[in-house]
């Protein structure tokens, strides 16, 4: 049990990293990470409400009626981004312009409500926050990882300082959008060779992990079965 | 290929051509317009084509080598490959930049998706158009050719296009514009040679004539409907180059002569939006991208109906 625990919190880092392995909350991802100072912030902040989110939905998972959890989920998010918004707004007013609309969109962000929804709230208190900070740690590293890439070579500069050889001879098309929709799927390539693709066709998606499952009571896998079988 | 693999139904004809015929061709019918580039853009040209098919031909060997793939580096095609963006290319472009342009071309545009045959879109114009988008300002410096009509002493030129779109400049002559002596990238200026090439490839029956006459036709018809210079407009940037070299790429354009008046066409009408409507002074790179990936498409509609086949 006590590796177990373990595995919880080193999951999201690289086996089912939430960005490179589950492919989740990639608007972000794309649009933030110019800028490895810009890649932390976000990371911090979104580890941070998925932090107290996680924990707030594994308490109440027992009071949150399964026919209205995503409003429920959504509303505790919410509080918690809104808070995070403030205090940047406060503390951090450059952050707040480098991120932008970002912040307040981490609201709907596939990662956040996912975990909500796969982990938190199916586990004790406990648990859901170790998944968080792992997940959250995947998170940062990986916006991390590319933002670095897309800094390094796209501006020539990295945390703001500026690289020798690289400064002159930067190739701008690795901060706009194709160079970092390339960088994305080389670093999913590179991870799904790391882990011999393991990491994600062990995802196979049983009806206990999808989100609508309520609403379809496995309808959608069965025909999905057969056509596969036709 | 492997043998096992060849599905067909006898009688076959052999043509006795092969990729590394065809490819061998297409270098040929390129000879030309690199003779042109030295003539007017002196012996930087060159060096600008060797750098483009060394790095194309080493990437390709090292990534088979890495990957454990057959090495197809005899095949020419990434000699070929290496060539055509280089004769693409600024002759002031800096060299690590052809570096990085051959090395877009061959591992991400060719190998990534599977090595020759399989790339999704002809692997020349797609780093030319990355290059274009990552070094804006090295990719649309020009210098002037020689026998052109820019003073001595400039260090850039302006290109034809950009001066009928609105920069400060002298037209060249049609004959200049004919032979090459223009500014622009190292293999488009020279319609001679490009024609030369483009007779040879025919004559040797690598290509057919549909696609880069669809191409240059339609872009002729529409700038004379809307009355802007047609006779220069064709001439101009690198549309021979593209409609005759590029836009005839095995892999990414349709194999029928219906698909193929198709392509050319589309190539065509699109070159002519964003030269008249667009950002960009030049269009063609951006059409030919554009009509490989509608490529798909356009070999499903034209498919052939086998003989006495029935509508499924």
């Amino acid at each position: 049990m006590k590796n177990n625990k373990l595995s919880i919190l080193t999951n999201g880092i690289i086996k089912e990293n939430p960005i490179l392995v589950l492919i989740l909350g990639t608007c972000p991802f794309l649009a933030v990470t110019t800028q490895a100072s810009n890649a932390i912030g976000m990371g911090a902040a979104v580890t941070f409400v998925l932090l107290c989110s996680n924990i707030m939905i594994s308490l109440l998972r027992k009071v949150i009626s399964d026919k209205v959890r995503i409003p429920c989920y959504i509303v505790v998010i919410a509080s918690f981004v809104t808070l995070v918004q403030m205090i940047v707004k406060a503390f951090l007013p450059a952050l707040d312009v480098a991120l932008g609309l970002y912040l307040p969109l981490i609201v709907v962000n596939c990662i956040i409500l996912g975990r909500a929804e796969m982990f938190a709230n199916k586990n004790n208190a406990f648990d859901s926050a170790l998944d968080a900070i792992g997940m959250g740690v995947g998170y940062t590293l990986a916006m991390l990882a590319m933002a670095s890439i897309r800094e390094i070579f796209g501006a020539g500069t990295w945390f703001g300082i500026e690289l020798p050889v690289l400064i002159d001879n930067n190739i701008s098309i690795m901060t706009m959008a194709p160079g970092g929709f390339a960088i994305f799927g080389i670093l999913i390539a590179i991870i799904n060779k790391a882990s011999n693709g393991k990491a994600i066709k062990k995802k196979d998606f049983s009806c206990e992990g999808c989100p609508s499952a309520a609403a379809c009571n496995g309808q959608n896998c069965a025909e999905k079965k057969g056509a596969a079988a036709k | 290929m492997n043998k096992n693999m060849v599905v067909s139904v006898n009688p076959h004809i052999y043509a006795g051509q092969t990729t590394q015929t065809i490819m061998r061709d297409v270098l040929i019918a390129l000879f030309p317009a690199v003779i042109a580039s030295i003539v007017f853009f002196g012996i930087q040209a060159l060096l600008v084509e060797v750098v483009c098919v060394a790095v194309a031909v080493l990437c390709e060997w090292a990534f088979e080598k890495i990957t454990g793939r057959p090495v197809t580096i005899l095949d020419c095609s990434a000699a070929v490959t290496g060539l055509i963006l280089a004769l693409n290319l600024p002759v002031n472009i800096p060299l690590w930049q052809a570096v990085f342009g051959s090395f877009v071309a061959i591992v991400v545009v060719k190998q990534l998706f599977g090595g020759i045959g399989q790339n999704f879109a002809n692997p020349a114009i797609t780093a030319r158009v990355i290059m274009l988008v990552a070094f804006s300002g090295a990719m649309t410096t020009w210098a002037p050719a020689a026998f052109s009509n820019a003073p001595v002493d400039a260090a850039t030129a302006a290109t034809p296009l950009a001066i009928l779109s609105g920069a400060e400049g002298e037209l060249p002559t049609l004959l200049q514009m004919f032979l090459g002596a223009r500014g622009g990238s190292l293999g488009e200026t020279s319609c001679l040679a490009l024609l030369l090439g483009f007779a040879y490839l025919l004559y040797r029956q690598v290509i057919t004539w549909h696609t880069p006459v669809a191409f240059i036709g339609t872009v002729l018809v529409c700038t004379a409907l809307l009355g802007r210079q047609p006779l220069y407009q064709v001439m101009a940037g690198g549309l021979f180059l593209g409609a005759i070299f590029m836009a005839t790429d095995y892999t990414t354009s349709p194999p029928t002569p219906k698909g193929r008046l198709i392509f050319g066409l589309g190539c065509g009408l699109i070159t002519v939006l964003i030269r008249v409507w667009g950002n960009f002074p030049e269009g063609v790179s951006f059409s030919i991208l554009l009509m490989n990936i509608l490529n798909p498409y356009i070999c499903e509609w034209t498919k052939t109906k086998p003989f006495g086949g029935v509508q499924a």
